[in-house]
C-alpha cells in the first residue's frame, strides 16, 4: 500500500525540488492564518482594509511585514492558498485511487485504538488539542514540517535545524508515553 | 496566472505523494516517532537529501535561480514552537500540511485537527504582541542565514564555506543516513527477529 521508502523518498524530494525550481519552497501553516483572516474579515469587515500602497489589519500579526499577510487574505486566489486546495485535492485523488480508507480507520486510526480501544470521542478530542498545539507551535516558530523541517533543511537554513532538532525532542517522548502499543 | 496553475500542479503532486508515502496516516507516524518504523523516517530523509543536492547542483549550474530560495529566521520561538509542534504532532499523528491531506482522504479525526489548528493559529494571532515584545522572537546568530554562504543568494552564511558545495555534501549525508537506518530503533520492529536466541 505505502510506497518503498526508495521510491516514496525520490518522488517527494522530486517534488520539493520542482517547487524551488519553478516558485518557491514549500509551505503549509501559513494558510491557517489566512483563513482565520478571511472568515474574521467576513464576520467584522473592517478586520483588513486597504492603505494607500497594501492592506493591513487591525490584528498585529496579520499586519505584521507590511501587510502580507492582510494582503493574501484580502486576495485569496493567490499561490500559496491555492496550493493548500490542490494538496487536498491530490490526496483526496491519491487516496481515492488506491480504494480509499476503511471505515473502522476513517473513525480513529489502528493505533489509537490499540491503545485507547473503541474511544472516537476521545480521539477527536486529543486530534482538537494537537491540531490547537500544532499551529500554535508553527506559527511561534514561523513554520512547520513541511516549510521550516523540510524546505528549511533542504537550503541548509540554520532555522530549520532548530525547529527539527525541537520538534523531535519533544515528538519522540510524547509518542512513547502515548502509544506503547501499535 | 501561470502561478495559479503551477500551486495547483505542484500542490497536487505533493498531496498525492503524502498520501502515498503513509505521511497522512497516524499509524505511520507513530510508528516513526516511537522509533518501532523507521521507514517514513527513511523516506522523508532521502527526500531531503534528494531535493538538497538538485536544488544546490541546479544552482551551481545555473539552471536553478537563486533567487527562489527562502530561508526562514532562526530566533529562540523557533525552538520553543518546534516543541509545542512536536508535541502535538506525535499526540494527534497530524502535522498542518498531512492534516489536511488527511482530511481530505476520508479521516473523521483530521477534521478535528484542522478547527483545533485554526483555533490555535487564531490564539497566535491575539497573543502574538506578547511574544513579540519578549524578545524570544528577537533574531538570533543572523536571522535568515544558511550553514554555508550560498553565492548570490540575499542570506548571509554562519560560515565562509561554499554553501553550494556544503548543501551539496549535506544532502548526501542525508542520503546516507537514509540508507544505513535501520527499519527499527525499539523492540517490536522487523531487526529483533533477526538477533539469535542466546
Amino acid at each position: 500500500m505505502v510506497l518503498n521508502w526508495k521510491t516514496g523518498g525520490l518522488l517527494l524530494g522530486l517534488v520539493f525540488f520542482a517547487a524551488v525550481l519553478l516558485v518557491k519552497p514549500i509551505g503549509v501553516s501559513t494558510q491557517f492564518v489566512i483563513l482565520d483572516g478571511i472568515v474574521a474579515d467576513a464576520v467584522s469587515p473592517d478586520f483588513i482594509s486597504r492603505t494607500e500602497d497594501g492592506y493591513t489589519s487591525t490584528n498585529a500579526y496579520i499586519a505584521k511585514s507590511d501587510g502580507k499577510y492582510a494582503k493574501s487574505a484580502a486576495n485569496p486566489l493567490n499561490y500559496s492558498f491555492i496550493f493548500v486546495l490542490a494538496m487536498a485535492a491530490g490526496a483526496f485523488l491519491s487516496a481515492r485511487l488506491r480504494g480509499g480508507i476503511d471505515a473502522e480507520e476513517r473513525a480513529a486510526p489502528a493505533i489509537w485504538r490499540a491503545n485507547y480501544g473503541d474511544t472516537p470521542m476521545m480521539r477527536y478530542a486529543v486530534a482538537f488539542l494537537g491540531g490547537f498545539i500544532v499551529l500554535y507551535g508553527a506559527r511561534l516558530a514561523g513554520g512547520c514540517t513541511s516549510g521550516h523541517m523540510m524546505s528549511g533543511m533542504m537550503q541548509t537554513a540554520l532555522s530549520g535545524y532548530i525547529f527539527a532538532a525541537g520538534a523531535f525532542a519533544a515528538a519522540i517522548p510524547t509518542a512513547m508515553l502515548m502509544y506503547k502499543r501499535g | 496566472m501561470t502561478s495559479i496553475l503551477l500551486a495547483i500542479v505542484i500542490g497536487a503532486a505533493f498531496g498525492a505523494v503524502l498520501d502515498r508515502i503513509g505521511a497522512t496516516n497516524p499509524n505511520w507516524i507513530g510508528g516513526m516517532l516511537t522509533l518501532r518504523r523507521l521507514h517514513l523516517m527513511k523516506t522523508i530523509l532521502l527526500a531531503i537529501g534528494t531535493g538538497s543536492i538538485l536544488m544546490f547542483g541546479g544552482q551551481m549550474l545555473g539552471l536553478v535561480d537563486v533567487g527562489h530560495m527562502s530561508v526562514k529566521a532562526a530566533y529562540i520561538g523557533v525552538f520553543i514552537g518546534g516543541l509545542l509542534l512536536g508535541a502535538g504532532w506525535a499526540a494527534s499523528g497530524y502535522c498542518p500540511g498531512t492534516g489536511v491531506c488527511a482530511a481530505a482522504s476520508g479521516r473523521k479525526d483530521a477534521l478535528f485537527f484542522i478547527a483545533g489548528g485554526l483555533f490555535g493559529a487564531a490564539a497566535y494571532m491575539a497573543t502574538y504582541p506578547a511574544w513579540k515584545a519578549s524578545g524570544l522572537l528577537d533574531d538570533l546568530a543572523g536571522g535568515k542565514v544558511t550553514l554555508g554562504s550560498v553565492p548570490g543568494a540575499s542570506y548571509d552564511g554562519l560560515m565562509a564555506l561554499s554553501g553550494d558545495l556544503l548543501g551539496i555534501a549535506i544532502g548526501a549525508v542525508f542520503v546516507l543516513v537514509a540508507f544505513v537506518l535501520p527499519d527499527s530503533l525499539v523492540g517490536g520492529g522487523r531487526r529483533t527477529a533477526e538477533i539469535p536466541a542466546e
